[in-house]
C-alpha cells in the first residue's frame, strides 16, 4: 500500500522490532511511516469497541497511531524518529494500568 | 374563573436539577414542558464530575445531611426505573467512596467532621477511617505519600452525561415536551395562570419552576422569588481509557466504566469565566499523581472548567413563591446526588404535596438575617 519515495540522499537503515518481529527502516523515518512501509496495519484496536485504528493525520492530531515503544504505552507513533533495536508492541484494547518503564 | 392552561408545569433549565424534577413530574402524570437554553448557556450539568456523595455533607445542618443521605439510598432504584424508562444505563457504581488525605492532621480532621455529622444526625453514619495499608486493601495503587483516607460506603458515582441523557430520553417516553434553544424573557401571572415568553412564543401553565441554574438570579424575581447563587469555577481533566485498576471513586480522581481516570477539581472565584488555567491544571494534576503514581505517564485527553451553582452558604434553595403561588424556585450545588430526592419528594411537593420536612429551611430569606 505505502511505498517509500527515492531521495538523492541515502539513508542508513535501522533495524527495530514489532511485536517482536524485525523490520527495517531508513533512519530519520518517523516510526508510523516505518510500520506503514513495513505493511504493518491496523497498528491497534481501540479500547471500547476494539475497532482496528491505523494512522490518519501522522501530524501529531489525530491520536489513532498510538503504538507501545519500549515499553511505554500509547505513544504517537507519528512524532517519534525510528531507532535501532527499538521494541514496539501493537495495542490491543486500553492501556495496562501501571507505571511505564 | 381560572383559565384553562394546557400545561401543569413548565420547567425553566434543561440541566440535571431541572431534568430530575421535570422527569419526577411527567412520571407523577403531570403534562410538562421543559424550556432549555442554547448550547452557550453556562451547563454545569455538562461539566461535572459525577459524584453521588455523602460523607462530609451537612456539617451543621444535618437537615441536609439527611436529606442526601436519603438521596443516596434512593439512587440504586433511581438508576434502575431510568434504565427502565430510557435504556441508558448510567453506570452508577455504589461500593462506596474515599477521601484521601495526605498527611496525618488532614485525615484526624476529616475524621472529626464525620464525627460530628454522625453526631448531629442521630442515626446510623457509616464510615471507616483507614491508614495507607487499609487504604491499599481497597485500592491497591494507592501511592507512598498517602497517609490514609475515609471511606464511606454509601457514596458512589455516576456517568453524569449518562444521566443527563437518559433523563431527557425517559421525560420524552413519559410525554414530556421539549423546547430547546429557548431562552425565557418574560414571565407573567395572570388570572392563576403563568404565561411564560420565549422569543415570539408563549407558553402557558399553571405551575413554574425555575432550574436554570445560574440563570435562576436573574429568573427568579420576576415571580417573587429570590436566588442569590454565584459561579465557583472547578477545573478537569480526563485521561485516555485505561484498563480498570479503581473501583472506589475520590473527591478527586475516579474511574469511569469505560476506563477513563477523570481528575478534579479547583474552587475559584472567577465570574463567569468558564476557561481553564495551566496553573490550576498543574497542581490538580500533581494531587492526583501523589494519589496514584501510575497516572504519571498516562496521557491527558481533554480538559475543561465548568462553574458551580452556589449559594451564599453552599446549601440548596427550594422555596415556593407566595406572591405568585404556583411558582417554584429549585437551586442546588449537589444536582448529581440529590436527584433522585429531585424526581421524588421535591417533584411530588411540587405537584402540591406535603413539603419535605428537611428541606423547610432550606428558603432565600435565610441569606437575611
Amino acid at each position: 500500500m505505502f511505498r517509500p519515495i527515492d531521495t538523492p540522499l541515502a539513508r542508513a537503515s535501522v533495524t527495530l522490532h514489532v511485536q517482536g518481529r524485525p523490520i527495517t527502516a531508513r533512519v530519520g523515518d518517523t516510526l508510523a511511516m516505518a510500520l506503514l512501509n513495513a505493511g504493518v496495519v491496523p497498528f491497534r484496536q481501540t479500547p471500547v469497541s476494539g475497532q482496528a485504528r491505523a494512522p490518519l493525520c501522522l501530524m501529531g492530531v489525530c491520536f489513532d497511531c498510538l503504538v507501545e515503544v519500549d515499553g511505554q504505552q500509547n505513544v504517537q507513533s507519528c512524532m517519534v524518529e525510528v531507532c535501532e533495536g527499538m521494541q514496539v508492541r501493537l495495542p490491543i484494547g486500553a492501556r495496562r494500568a501501571e507505571d511505564s518503564v | 374563573m381560572k383559565p384553562h392552561a394546557e400545561l401543569d408545569t413548565l420547567v425553566i433549565g434543561g440541566g440535571v436539577v431541572g431534568m430530575s424534577l421535570a422527569y419526577g413530574l411527567a412520571r407523577a402524570g403531570e403534562r410538562v414542558r421543559l424550556l432549555d437554553e442554547g448550547d452557550d448557556a453556562f451547563r454545569a450539568a455538562r461539566g461535572n464530575f459525577g459524584l453521588v456523595w455523602v460523607q462530609g455533607k451537612g456539617l451543621d445542618r444535618p437537615a441536609y445531611a439527611r436529606w442526601t443521605l436519603e438521596a443516596a439510598r434512593q439512587w440504586p432504584a433511581f438508576a434502575q426505573e431510568l434504565a427502565q424508562h430510557s435504556g441508558v444505563d448510567v453506570e452508577l457504581s455504589q461500593i462506596g467512596g474515599l477521601i484521601m488525605c495526605m498527611d496525618e492532621a488532614e485525615l484526624a480532621q476529616r475524621a472529626e467532621g464525620l464525627a460530628a455529622v454522625r453526631q448531629q444526625l442521630g442515626q446510623p453514619y457509616p464510615f471507616d477511617v483507614l491508614d495507607l495499608k487499609q487504604l491499599r486493601a481497597l485500592s491497591p495503587l494507592v501511592g507512598p505519600e498517602v497517609a490514609g483516607a475515609v471511606f464511606c460506603p454509601l457514596d458512589g458515582h455516576v456517568s453524569p452525561l449518562r444521566l443527563l441523557r437518559a433523563l431527557f430520553q425517559s421525560f420524552q417516553n413519559l410525554g414530556g415536551e421539549l423546547c430547546a434553544g429557548v431562552a425565557v424573557d418574560a414571565i407573567a401571572q395572570r388570572n392563576g395562570a403563568f404565561y411564560v415568553r420565549t422569543g415570539g412564543t408563549e407558553h402557558v401553565a399553571a405551575k413554574v419552576v425555575l432550574a436554570a441554574g445560574l440563570g435562576n438570579r436573574a429568573l427568579a424575581p420576576l415571580v417573587g422569588l429570590e436566588a442569590p447563587v454565584k459561579p465557583v469555577r472547578g477545573q478537569i481533566l480526563v485521561t485516555e481509557r485505561v484498563q480498570p485498576f479503581l473501583r472506589h471513586p475520590s473527591l478527586h480522581v475516579r474511574q469511569t466504566g469505560e476506563g477513563v481516570v477523570q481528575i478534579g477539581d479547583s474552587k475559584e472565584d472567577v465570574g463567569l469565566d468558564d476557561g481553564t488555567t495551566l496553573a490550576q491544571l498543574a497542581r490538580i494534576s500533581e494531587r492526583a499523581m501523589r494519589c496514584f503514581p501510575l497516572l504519571k505517564t498516562v496521557n491527558i485527553v481533554r480538559t475543561w472548567g465548568a462553574l458551580r451553582v452556589m449559594s451564599p452558604d453552599g446549601f440548596p434553595i427550594y422555596q415556593a413563591s407566595t406572591a405568585c403561588p404556583g411558582a417554584f424556585v429549585v437551586t442546588c450545588h449537589s444536582g448529581i446526588t440529590l436527584a433522585s430526592q429531585h424526581a421524588g419528594p421535591l417533584a411530588d411537593w411540587i405537584r402540591g404535596g406535603q413539603q419535605p420536612a428537611d428541606i423547610s429551611g432550606f428558603n432565600a430569606e435565610r441569606f437575611h438575617v
